[in-house]
């Protein structure tokens, strides 16, 4: 009995350890070995990045692509902290700069795609939005990122080019959170990407405004230096910033770098 | 099997239980790690810090109180009534403990929310719910009348009702036996309820996100702030943790306090 609970003490810990230690894939030496490419991603790529991952793959079939979508700043953290992927695909330059200074990537970075802000309003409008002026009303439940996240410093700058005083009633901590409060029904408006006006579809009415255009996000993607895979990676960011690549970002709304 | 000097637990057990310890331990000396100390001071007395802080021990007051009214009545009707379907409904009363915090907050939002069950006679009502401190309280309460119900519950059970029955027979009437013998009975247990509910409701964080949203001194609470800080000031959603970590300690001391002197 003391014989087998120590036994399977040690079976628990030693499967525990091996666990926490088997995080990076290593390959089989030799050429065409099966290649795992890990791409740290914006939250906002989601749709896009998904998509180019599968047309590289199809282009190189020895590689498969596996992402990490999440706020830029979280994959940064990660990235600081020794998290393995070959990859990073910032959704601001700010954040990429603090990926440079603090030694994280290889080489410089490219800039691979462009977004900018749009006013999405459940399907029905029922505030009536017609222009960003109306969104200083008083009346109108606005929901906008919190300046802290890239979403919200793009939203600061246009209140500040514009001139128009957004109160919010909520500064949510990312663009999708935005973005569930109106599907829900629950803000009349929210300042949201393009991007994200498009893929939600008839389930949000999005409402262009002429300020936008004077704060554009630019989107940059680099080889991050611990990478096992630095010539894989450099390809994908080729692809990436290829016709193939910024066709897909096209449709998926983003505007050229 | 057991050594004479621990009451008869193997000694076996005290590798995986120490393991067990550490486990819970080590993230929380490594939080402390963390700490820039020179600057902790200023970084939890920012205006956005205390404003977080303040408004996340009002609500879940708030929520406690709220918790102590609708909760008690609920344990005394699962410990001292017996019905069809109370098994069930016992069952139901835990949801919200396992349920994610986050599928709460969408329940709320459908039946609290503007296109929710209840959002067009909460307007007629000339209420607004969305995007308010209510919405905070209303989340906050939801995941700890759980803790509440099941804390006094247990009470009463162990608590039995000869006293009561005793009393019943002399003359008083249910709600004079309610009054002045059960509840002082279950006072500890009602109090051990209640500092759980409240502990509970200052870490909420999921529900309250989905359902309330995120405004400074209105729907931001502490661990909301916690989160957004991590985006750009990773110094003070360390410090704004560790305070929030002491603050629990202190509720859950001040619960084993209450348990000790219970009889």
């Amino acid at each position: 009995m003391k014989g087998l609970a120590a036994a399977l003490v040690a079976v628990v810990l030693t499967t525990t350890l091996a666990a926490c230690s088997n995080d990076g894939i290593k390959d089989v030496d030799g050429s065409p070995a099966p290649e795992t490419l890990t791409v740290f991603a914006a939250a906002s790529l989601k749709g896009s990045f998904t998509r180019i991952g599968a047309a590289f793959e199809k282009q190189n079939p020895e590689v498969t692509v596996r992402f990490s979508f999440a706020g830029s700043s979280d994959l940064l953290a990660q990235l600081q902290q020794g998290a393995p992927a070959d990859v990073f695909a910032s959704a601001d330059e700010a954040t990429m700069d603090t990926a440079r200074v603090a030694g994280v990537l290889d080489g410089d970075a490219r800039d691979f795609a462009s977004n900018t802000l749009e006013i999405a309003t459940p399907p029905d409008n029922p505030a009536g939005i017609r222009t960003l002026a109306d969104l200083a009303s008083p009346d109108v439940k606005v929901v906008v990122c919190a300046p802290t996240v890239p979403c919200g410093a793009a939203t600061e700058a246009v209140e500040k080019e514009s001139g128009v005083d957004i109160e919010p009633v909520s500064e949510e901590q990312s663009v999708t959170d935005v973005l569930g409060k109106i599907l829900s029904g629950e803000a009349d408006a929210g300042l949201v990407y393009v991007t994200d006006v498009k893929a939600a579809g008839k389930k949000v009415q999005g409402v262009p405004f002429g300020e936008s255009s004077e704060v554009v996000n630019t989107y940059p993607i680099a080889t991050v230096r611990r990478s096992d895979h630095a010539g894989t990676a450099e390809a994908f960011t080729d692809f990436v910033t290829g016709p193939e690549g910024q066709a897909i970002l096209a449709a998926a709304g983003f505007g050229a770098p | 099997m057991s050594s004479p000097q621990h009451s008869g637990v193997p000694r076996w057990v005290f590798v995986p239980a120490a393991a067990g310890a550490l486990f819970i331990v080590l993230p929380l000396v490594a939080l402390a790690s963390r700490v820039e100390w020179s600057q902790f001071w200023s970084l939890i007395t920012s205006e956005s810090s205390r404003a977080a802080l303040l408004l996340s021990l009002r609500t879940s007051a708030t929520a406690t109180l709220l918790c102590i009214v609708l909760g008690v009545p609920m344990a005394l009707v699962l410990a001292r009534t017996s019905f069809r379907g109370q098994s069930l409904l016992r069952s139901l009363v835990l949801l919200p403990l396992v349920l994610p915090p986050v599928v709460g907050g969408i329940a709320l939002l459908y039946t609290f929310g503007r296109q929710g069950l209840l959002g067009h006679t909460i307007e007629v009502l000339g209420l607004q719910i969305a995007f308010s401190t209510t919405a905070v309280v209303i989340a906050q309460t939801f995941v700890s009348l759980p803790f509440l119900v099941v804390s006094l519950e247990g009470s009463l059970r162990t608590a039995g009702d000869r006293y009561e029955i005793v009393a019943a027979t002399l003359g008083a009437r249910p709600t004079t036996v309610l009054r002045r013998v059960t509840l002082p009975l279950v006072l500890p247990g009602l109090a051990a309820g209640a500092v759980l509910s409240f502990a509970r409701a200052l870490g909420e964080f999921g529900a309250t996100i989905t359902f309330a949203g995120s405004l400074e001194g209105v729907t931001r609470t502490l661990p909301l702030e916690i989160y957004l800080q991590r985006e750009s000031d990773p110094d003070a959603a360390v410090a704004l943790s560790l305070v929030l970590v002491v603050v629990a300690v202190l509720v859950i001391g001040l619960v084993r306090g209450t348990r000790s002197d219970a009889p």
